[in-house]
């Protein structure tokens, strides 16, 4: 018995009873569709968290300095003077390190053509925009040799800019820190807000060593940012900076914390899983319950064909034919199903997308999940009935009224 | 080539069908278990039947016509005795063994047509080629149906729905169907059961017509009218052979027509 021809006479049977084969099918349509359309919404949500992640620069590992505790007050994380610039120096030497940058952090007011601004001053190294995978939109970067003469040269962020040089590009002109005056070299591109509702753009960026001699007196960083080769290696350097700081500082107790933004993002991923786990049961029971309605009717259909059965069991089908015949039947039910649950839940979020403006993103993954667990609960619905046929008398089958 | 070859197994089947019978039953038997009563349907029948006979298999209803219908049929297997057909030996033959002979060897005819709904005679036609363990081209599929319903005279009405025909014709569908595997033998349960007088002398015809061109008939039939247009009589009577005889005196169905005609003429003609 050829597969086409039992294609066939599957079709003619589902056409036969459009309304009860649709009803039928309504049940893998709705399981299908809901999951697609919820998978869907929050991949594209997940995803827009992701690019956020992404945002903050690339296989970035930042060190921080310990908790500072005097008098029972607590500096939190970055206060104790415990990162030097030996051990950025250190950890640069690290294999698989490809970019670092000590970070000195104050906030300060700012002057410039007569406006005022209060913003963060950070000291960092010329790494620091490849770290972050942000690009200067005027002007440069300052270079090692400024680091080195401890130059009095700024790169401002975009905020900083609209700012104080609301009509003019600040780029060759002076901005007084802490009544220094410093020359900029460079404005940043926008980037916007971080993942937690920061003006990252609000920002004032010098050499360390100039923020550290000029600015303010310090002879600790308060947190290290580095780049790893890739993402691979992150936790293999972090690892390794571990190791090294803990050996440089000769402390037991661990004075720094090592975070990597592959940390935040395992954060996030971890809860689109769960809501992964979730869709998936709630499709599991959407597709049992559709997998019932096909069983369901498929029971009807050989009752209600038992002569049919008979006759093509007299003419010399065998067993097996029939069998594969209702299996074909309940497969292409659950399949069309799939295929227009499929359909209608991309619709559906493409339709969500457009009206709430939200990104939406159909994995191929779940598509092929949807297709195979459809055809499988066609095959496993499909079974019982089938056999059921199959296992029928020609001469009662004939003779059934 | 295989136009020779079948030319040499033409003169082989020729040779060998002339001188074996196409069904061969020796004592045959069917008992049913049912609760404390064993029912002896059938209780040791021996008979053959060769290429080209058409028989009557008559008896009143219990007699164990259906259940020896069932066995020749290959639907059923007897609990004693041995049955060949067509050389194979049937009752040692498993379910699926028993549907391919039924594909092969045997055609059915039923007294309910037992055609599928809403699907074309040519479909119903085409449907046991489908089951042929011999793969046959969906071409040559429409091709043989097309000429089996065309053997019955029902060529132009291929496309027609079994609801769109009448009960003869709806026979004579089943008829091409049973004809289209090109069987042994083409066994008939009741063929004109369903059917009014005039009709059943027609299906009658049909059958004499295919008999007359060599294909083996057995039919079941407890109507002496009908029984009548064949050439051999077998009557049972309590699961055994009661009478087996040729038929003397035999109805030619085209001139039962015309006496049916005749009289109907006269009838109108005299009201």
């Amino acid at each position: 018995m050829r597969i086409i021809a039992s294609l066939k006479i599957a079709s003619r049977a589902l056409r036969r009873n459009k309304m009860r084969s649709l009803l039928t099918m309504l049940g893998v349509i709705i399981g299908v569709g809901a999951v697609i359309g919820a998978v869907s919404l929050t991949s594209g949500a997940t995803k827009q968290v992701e690019d956020q992640v992404s945002n903050l620069g690339e296989n970035v590992i930042t060190v921080f300095s310990g908790n500072f505790t005097t008098g029972g007050m607590r500096g939190g994380w970055g206060s104790a003077p415990t990162l030097t610039l030996e051990d950025t120096a250190a950890i640069r030497l690290l294999p698989h390190v490809v970019a670092i940058s000590p970070e000195v952090r104050d906030r300060a007011q700012v002057l410039a053509n007569g406006l005022n601004w209060n913003t963060q001053v950070l000291g960092e190294s010329p790494d620091y925009p490849q770290i972050r995978n942000w690009d200067i939109a005027s002007g440069s970067m300052f270079s090692d040799q400024d680091v080195r003469t401890l130059a009095k040269a700024a790169v401002i962020g975009k905020t900083v800019a609209d700012q104080l040089f609301p009509n003019e590009n600040p780029v060759g002109l002076t901005i007084r820190i802490r009544n220094l005056p410093f020359q900029i070299v460079g404005v940043l591109a926008a980037k916007g807000f971080n993942l937690f509702g920061q003006d990252q753009d609000d920002v004032v960026i010098v050499p360390y060593s100039s923020h550290m001699h000029r600015i303010t007196t310090r002879t600790f960083v308060n947190s290290i940012q580095v780049q790893a080769e890739n993402d691979k290696v992150i936790s293999l350097v972090q690892q390794e900076i571990t190791d090294l700081l803990l050996a440089r500082h000769r402390s037991k107790e661990q004075d720094f914390t090592v975070r990597s933004q592959l940390e935040l993002m395992q954060t996030v991923t971890a809860t689109s899983r769960a809501m992964g786990f979730l869709l998936a049961g709630v499709a599991a029971v959407s597709l049992v319950v559709g997998g019932i309605g096909i069983m369901n009717i498929m029971l009807v259909s050989v009752t209600e064909r038992t002569r049919e059965i008979g006759i093509r069991m007299a003419v010399g089908a065998r067993a097996a034919d029939i069998l594969v015949q209702f299996l074909i039947e309940a497969v292409t039910l659950s399949a069309i199903g799939g295929a227009i649950g499929i359909a209608g839940g991309v619709g559906f979020s493409r339709l969500v997308a457009y009206l709430k403006d939200m990104p939406t993103v159909t994995p191929v993954i779940w598509i092929v999940i949807a297709v195979v667990s459809s055809a499988v609960i066609g095959i496993i619905s499909g079974f019982y009935p089938a056999w059921k046929a199959s296992k029928l008398d020609p001469i009662d089958a004939l003779r059934y009224e | 080539m295989a136009g020779v070859s079948r030319a040499v197994v033409d003169l082989i089947l020729k040779y060998f069908v002339q001188t074996n019978p196409v069904i061969k039953l020796d004592a045959i038997q069917k008992t049913y278990h049912t609760g404390e009563v064993d029912v002896h349907a059938v209780r040791g029948i021996t008979l053959n039947i060769f290429p080209g006979e058409f028989v009557a298999i008559m008896g009143s209803s219990g007699s164990g016509k259906s259940t020896l219908m069932n066995m020749i049929g290959a639907l059923d297997r007897p609990t004693g005795g041995h049955y060949w057909l067509d050389g194979i030996d049937v009752s040692t033959l498993d379910r699926d063994a028993l549907a391919d002979v039924r594909n092969e060897k045997i055609g059915f005819v039923f007294q309910g047509f037992n055609l599928l709904s809403r699907t074309s005679a040519l479909e119903n036609v085409e449907m046991p080629m489908q089951y042929n363990r011999q793969r046959i081209h969906s071409h040559e599929q429409r091709t043989r149906a097309q000429q089996s319903l065309e053997l019955v005279g029902l060529g132009p009405r291929a496309d027609h729905h079994p609801n769109q025909l009448s009960g003869g014709q709806q026979q004579r569908v089943a008829i091409a169907r049973a004809l289209v595997n090109k069987p042994s033998l083409l066994l008939a349960d009741e063929p004109t059961g369903n059917l009014d007088s005039q009709t059943s002398i027609e299906i009658m015809g049909v059958f004499q017509k295919l008999n007359d061109q060599g294909i083996t008939i057995i039919m079941v039939t407890h109507e002496l009218d009908v029984a009548r247009f064949t050439k051999r009589m077998v009557i049972l009577r309590d699961g055994k052979i009661l009478t087996d005889e040729a038929v003397q005196n035999r109805s030619v169905a085209d001139k039962e027509l015309q006496r049916l005609r005749q009289e109907q003429q006269a009838v109108k003609l005299a009201s």
